[in-house]
């Protein structure tokens, strides 16, 4: 069997999984995958999210990648670092940067097993602002500051590409070398409160095209969390899996301790169970049946005739089901276009399936968050749920001759997929 | 002594290097370059738990029941492992232990 298969029928545990913290967070970017603003009471205790990094550790997960919500905002954050650290399982978290003070800062660079990500969504306050809200752009370079300060090495500078950024490329990898960082850009997906935006935010064919080539310049130098595997099909691969690790190599455990196929794809038809049941997180990854049919052998469906299917694989899961495509068609996307036909041929009686977890402390339909306009507009159609999670066709392409493969981790080349 | 790819002596995985088997073969992931290396057979898993138990790569490899036909494959691989600091030589413990104080460290 070619690892790539392999890798379609599941690991022993994920390489590395998604952790949201909670749904609690003192911002409201414009297209929060996770829907995030108000913490929710049934959110994991202390005892029970250190139970889960035990469990973590003996499925040797390597790492989990902590986000939220923000999760610094957690009052037992730093305990839960100390645990994970204190267990063999790394932890790159994902903050906005208002709570790294200088204290945070100097604890952080004092614990060499911490990976950090600072977010900004654009490389001038005016673009970051508009999508992650007012002051977010100075709050998130004071933090690169003082872990800068600190002698913290190496932190992330994490980006998701939009139209509006997707020209300032070099500006967001000059900020990064500024602070000792290293670029990290990823995919805009239409999930969470992103599906309100994405028609509007998601970056144009052309500008697709010129992020390819940009990436393809950079190379490993540039992290992307695999995201961007959909864009193989212009030629040559990226660097990276190359393959949707959803539920096979990756998945996603929400602050309630639900566990999903994937970050970008909390809905009821990725749940695949909770931590809190018997059987533990060890056990829905292992058994679950949603799971089971994700690692099931797949054909390529709409796209098992195009030319490029062995370079991109359909794309992006949660791309398609919260665009309202269908799961075994092509990526909304795709290099080739033929997602754009698809999105522009939804009936407007269809339904886009709406985000089942909603923590938004304000809804973007009842108004701006924090006051201010923002570029939302819900998207038009609503076509009908076109295949669930069983019809799911996830992508891959992993394969060569040598006993070995070699990826950078750090980038999500195994998160790939999953990432987050 | 290897003169292909010049792993000599007892070699031994990187105490900070986390080997999970895998149906294929392991996962090797090293907590202190982040970085992932997937190997896709048994025979090389086992090769890499063998080093320590060996006097070279080489011998590790026959130890594993790699022939003599699939042993320039093998080694290249090593060789591999070994460029990335996922493998060390076992005599330069002495210098890696030193980094072994934080909590990271996970030995297979």
């Amino acid at each position: 069997m070619r690892l790539v298969e392999e890798f379609e029928a599941g690991l022993e545990a994920p390489i590395c999984i998604t952790w949201e913290l909670t749904y609690a967070c003192n911002l409201a970017c414009v297209h929060c995958l996770s829907s995030s603003g108000r913490r929710d009471p049934r959110e994991l205790t202390t005892a029970e999210a250190k139970g889960v990094i035990e469990e973590l550790e003996r499925m040797q997960v390597f790492y989990v990648n902590v986000g939220g919500g923000e999760p610094t905002v957690r009052k037992d954050f730093w305990e839960l670092l100390d645990h994970a650290a204190a267990h063999r399982v790394g932890v790159k978290f994902s903050t906005n940067g208002s709570r790294i003070d200088a204290a945070a800062a100097a604890r952080l660079a004092a614990s060499d097993y911490v990976d950090v990500q600072v977010s900004i969504d654009g490389a001038t306050a005016a673009v970051n602002d508009a999508v992650r809200g007012p002051g977010s752009f100075d709050t998130a370079l004071g933090a690169l500051e003082r872990l800068a300060a600190a002698g913290f090495e190496k932190p992330k500078v994490s980006v998701v590409v939009t139209r509006q950024n997707a020209g300032q490329l070099d500006d967001f990898k000059a900020i990064a070398d500024r602070y000792g960082a290293q670029l990290r850009i990823t995919r805009l997906r239409p999930s969470g409160r992103g599906a309100d935006v994405w028609d509007e935010l998601h970056p144009t064919a052309a500008q697709q095209r010129s992020l390819y080539m940009w990436l393809l310049e950079h190379g490993e130098a540039v992290l992307t969390g695999d995201s961007f595997f959909h864009l193989s099909a212009y030629g040559e691969a990226l660097p990276g899996l190359n393959l949707c690790g959803a539920g096979r190599v990756v998945c996603l455990i929400d602050p309630v301790g639900d566990v999903y196929a994937c970050p970008f794809a909390i809905h009821e038809e990725f749940r695949a169970g909770n931590v809190r049941e018997p059987r533990g997180f060890e056990g829905v990854w292992r058994d679950s049946e949603l799971f089971a049919e994700l690692r099931r052998p797949q054909s390529g469906g709409a796209c098992g005739s195009c030319g490029h299917y062995d370079a991109c694989r359909g794309g992006c899961m949660a791309a398609k089901f919260f665009t309202g495509l269908p799961l075994d068609g092509p990526d909304p996307e795709c290099a080739l276009g033929h997602g754009a036909g698809l999105l522009a041929a939804r009936g407007a009686e269809a339904t886009i399936p709406a985000p089942a977890v909603d923590h938004s402390r304000v809804r973007p339909a009842a108004g701006p968050a924090r006051g201010r306009p923002a570029p939302v507009k819900p998207s038009p159609g609503r076509p009908a749920r076109a295949g669930g999670a069983a019809a799911a066709r996830p992508p891959a392409k992993v394969c060569d001759e040598d006993p070995l493969a070699e990826f950078l981790a750090a980038g999500g080349a195994a998160r790939s997929a999953a990432e987050a | 002594m290897d003169p292909e790819t010049g792993l000599e002596g007892r070699w031994r995985l990187h105490p900070q290097v986390a080997l999970r088997p895998e149906r294929f073969g392991a996962l090797a992931y090293h907590f202190g370059t982040r970085r992932l290396s997937f190997l896709k057979s048994p025979r090389l898993a086992a090769a890499v738990r063998g080093l320590e138990a060996a006097p070279d790569p080489t011998a590790a490899c026959r130890a594993a029941g790699i022939g003599e036909g699939e042993l320039p494959s093998y080694r290249r691989a090593l060789a591999t492992l070994a460029e990335t600091g996922m493998i060390v030589p076992a005599r330069g413990a002495f210098l890696s232990d030193s980094e072994n104080n934080s909590p990271r460290q996970v030995a297979a």
